[in-house]
């Protein structure tokens, strides 16, 4: 077994384990962490394809930010996962017919998938040469140019999932007392206060 | 071995030697140490008040829109590590694809601020 | 014997782990000297003498201090989560230190060469606010968690006008590999060639920035003592405690680190006639560390909404402009190629 192969292997198990335990944890945190894990051993497999970019990609995107979203809401939520895990009996029949059908579906797919005769031919004629230009260039040179409409739309899911998670978030708290730097910033003596010249025993 | 793996295994051994030598603290601190737990020291720290209630509280949702925009900037800086890359190969159709893209989420940019979604409050 | 460490399988594992010891240990020395500076500074600038018991010049203190924590408790409290609580200094530790696999020290002297080493560093320092995140929950006591909720939003928050700065340098060099960057701003005039001066306004973004990501102050919000007491290190004693401490510094060390490569010409030499060593490179680590110290011995603390509001309304406005002004400049080639330097990198 070659030292790739060992790596392969090695990566699998973290992917199994650390997957069953995210399903498996009692604890939600934990499940989180444990689904982190299996991030990792994807980085690892995605190295191992020498596709680094995606590798890192899946680093800084998915564990640096998609679980710290979910670490957010799994202890903001503070549900009583005791009590969810209760429902377990309930819906596994559901959850089994799911799992067999998708299973199914997957069978179908490697059974009887045909590429068109001139699909191969099609996708190399846009692919750079992976063997002479680094592949995160390799990317680059293809997202911008050639898969343009994707990119842009990209761009507006982006836009979207910006103002979604406004309208959904945002609640202004009426009552509070804010700072305006700009204004504070821009303040001077004369505009704040006032000089009054007081004679003695007389009053404003 | 392959080039590519020769390049990432020194990774996986400072990986390996980092872990190592966190774990010689701990169980060093943990062999060496004297343990001597009672109620008062293991009880959590409250400035010496007792403890009223759990710790781990629900909080602010805000935190929880800043960990949203910060996964799609951060992913507006995903698309744009690849473009730099290829700068110079991308051409003119690249360059202004991206511009286009830029300026698309600064639109979003705008809207959050008008809608105050970056104030602290 | 040659042969043993470049062509078999063992032989290069022996090499490399031998050539990691060869980072790790200078590195940890080092830092012992660093904190030990670190300290001198702040009682120059308060007028004390600092440490000053232990060895001449108090030297050793740091070594000291190591002994110490190693001989105390480690207190769990109770309510804890145990393995996580005791998880998350090792994270912070050991993400701290794997970033030095991809630093270069000089022309070639590099543990990983990777083509994505920037994104690597990246992508390290973004999972380093787990190591908070982690610690301030399985504490289950109310400062670490409030502490770790804080600074979870101000390193993600900072992260963000980094990497946009990062693209900048990206743009003008082609590559992510830290030695085409360097090489990248080798030229006659020695230190005028360097990024410092087409990426001005980025230096002191970036400066300030990694004072942000490293919770140091002045922004050190989540352990600030006047309101959370110490943020998510309330709980933690003895060598978890020390983790963390030496993940913070070490982390402080390579922001250091990336300033001098990035845009001060890492191992180059300021003047062309003086040969490149590493010792440039030291050099200029140990200056920015300076700074560093001196910030934090000058400057007073932000107070939170103000920090949010520099990360997102200054920071973050300013780098996404710059990355387009800088992409406008290499593009049209305006000030002579300055922004365009792919020969070097290419792609």
């Amino acid at each position: 077994m070659s030292v790739a192969d060992f790596a392969f292997y090695a990566f699998g198990f973290i992917i199994l384990v650390s997957g069953l335990m995210t399903v498996a944890s009692k604890n939600p945190v934990h499940s989180v962490l444990w689904l982190i894990a299996t991030f990792l051993g994807a980085t690892g497999l995605f190295v191992l394809l020498g596709a680094e970019f995606l590798a890192m990609l899946l680093m800084i995107v998915y564990v640096g930010a998609v679980a710290v979203l979910f670490l957010f809401v799994v202890m903001m939520l503070d549900v009583d996962f005791a009590t969810l895990k209760g429902g377990l009996a309930e819906y596994l029949p559901i959850g089994l017919l799911i799992g067999v059908i998708l299973l199914m579906e997957l069978g179908m797919i490697f059974g009887v998938w045909q590429f068109a005769d001139g699909a191969e031919a099609a996708r190399a004629a846009i692919t750079p040469n992976i063997g002479e230009i680094h592949n995160t260039a390799a990317l680059g040179q293809i997202i911008f140019d050639d898969y343009i409409l994707i990119f842009q739309l990209s761009g507006l899911i982006l836009l979207v999932a910006m103002i979604g998670a406004i309208v959904l978030t945002m609640r202004h708290r009426p009552n509070i007392k804010r700072q305006n730097v700009v204004a504070q910033m821009h303040r001077d003596p004369a505009k704040a206060m006032e000089l009054k010249d007081i004679k003695p025993g007389q009053g404003l | 071995m392959d080039e590519l793996l020769r390049n990432y295994l020194p990774l996986v051994i400072f990986l390996g030697l980092a872990i190592a030598l966190g774990l010689v603290f701990i169980v060093a601190a943990a062999v060496l140490a004297v343990r001597n737990p009672d109620p008062e020291k293991n009880s959590a720290y409250e400035c010496g008040f007792n403890a009223f209630d759990d710790a781990r509280m629900k909080f602010d949702v805000r935190f929880y829109l800043v960990a949203i925009l910060f996964i799609i900037f951060d992913l507006e800086i995903a698309f744009l590590f690849p473009w730099a890359v290829a700068f110079k190969d991308v051409g003119l159709i690249g360059f202004w694809s991206m511009m286009v893209f830029l300026a698309v989420l600064t639109i979003g940019f705008a809207y959050e601020w008008k809608k105050g979604a970056l104030e602290w409050e | 014997m040659i042969e043993f460490f470049t062509t078999t399988n063992l032989g290069i594992a022996l090499l490399i782990l031998g050539q990691s010891l060869l980072i790790v240990v200078p590195l940890l020395v080092a830092l012992a000297f660093l904190l030990w500076g670190d300290r001198k500074v702040w009682a120059a600038v308060q007028l004390r003498k600092g440490p000053n018991v232990v060895g001449a010049f108090g030297l050793l203190q740091s070594f000291a201090d190591f002994v110490k924590y190693i001989l105390k408790e480690i207190v769990i409290p109770d309510g804890a989560d145990r393995f996580v609580f005791l998880l998350a200094p090792m994270i912070t530790f050991v993400l701290a230190m794997m970033a030095w696999a991809v630093i270069p020290f000089n022309e070639g002297w590099v543990l990983a060469d990777i083509n994505v080493a920037i994104l690597f560093v990246f992508a390290v320092s973004s999972l380093e606010v787990y190591g908070v995140i982690m610690g301030g929950w399985a504490s289950n006591s109310k400062y670490p968690f409030l502490g770790a909720l804080r600074s979870a939003a101000q390193m993600i928050s900072y992260e963000v006008s980094l990497g946009l700065i990062i693209i900048g340098i990206i743009i003008s060099t082609g590559s992510m590999n830290f030695g085409d960057i360097v090489m990248a701003q080798e030229g006659p005039g020695g230190a005028l060639n360097w990024y410092w001066i087409p990426h001005f306004p980025m230096v002191f973004l970036f400066l300030i920035s990694s004072m942000a990501e490293t919770n140091r102050p002045p922004f050190d919000l989540p352990e600030a003592e006047s309101e959370l007491v110490a943020g998510y290190q309330v709980e933690y004693s003895s060598t978890p405690f020390l983790l963390y401490m030496i993940g913070e510094y070490v982390a402080i060390v390579l922001m250091c680190a990336l300033i001098s490569i990035l845009f001060f010409g890492g191992w180059l030499s300021p003047v062309a006639a003086i040969p490149d060593s590493i010792f440039w490179l030291l050099g200029k680590i140990v200056f920015f560390f300076f700074i560093f110290a001196m910030t934090k011995a000058i400057v007073p603390r932000y107070r939170y909404d103000q920090l949010m509001r520099i990360g997102w309304k200054v920071f973050l406005p300013m780098s996404l402009a710059w990355v387009v002004l800088v992409a406008f400049f290499a593009q049209y080639g305006a000030f002579w190629g300055t922004y365009a330097r792919w020969a070097v990198g290419g792609g």
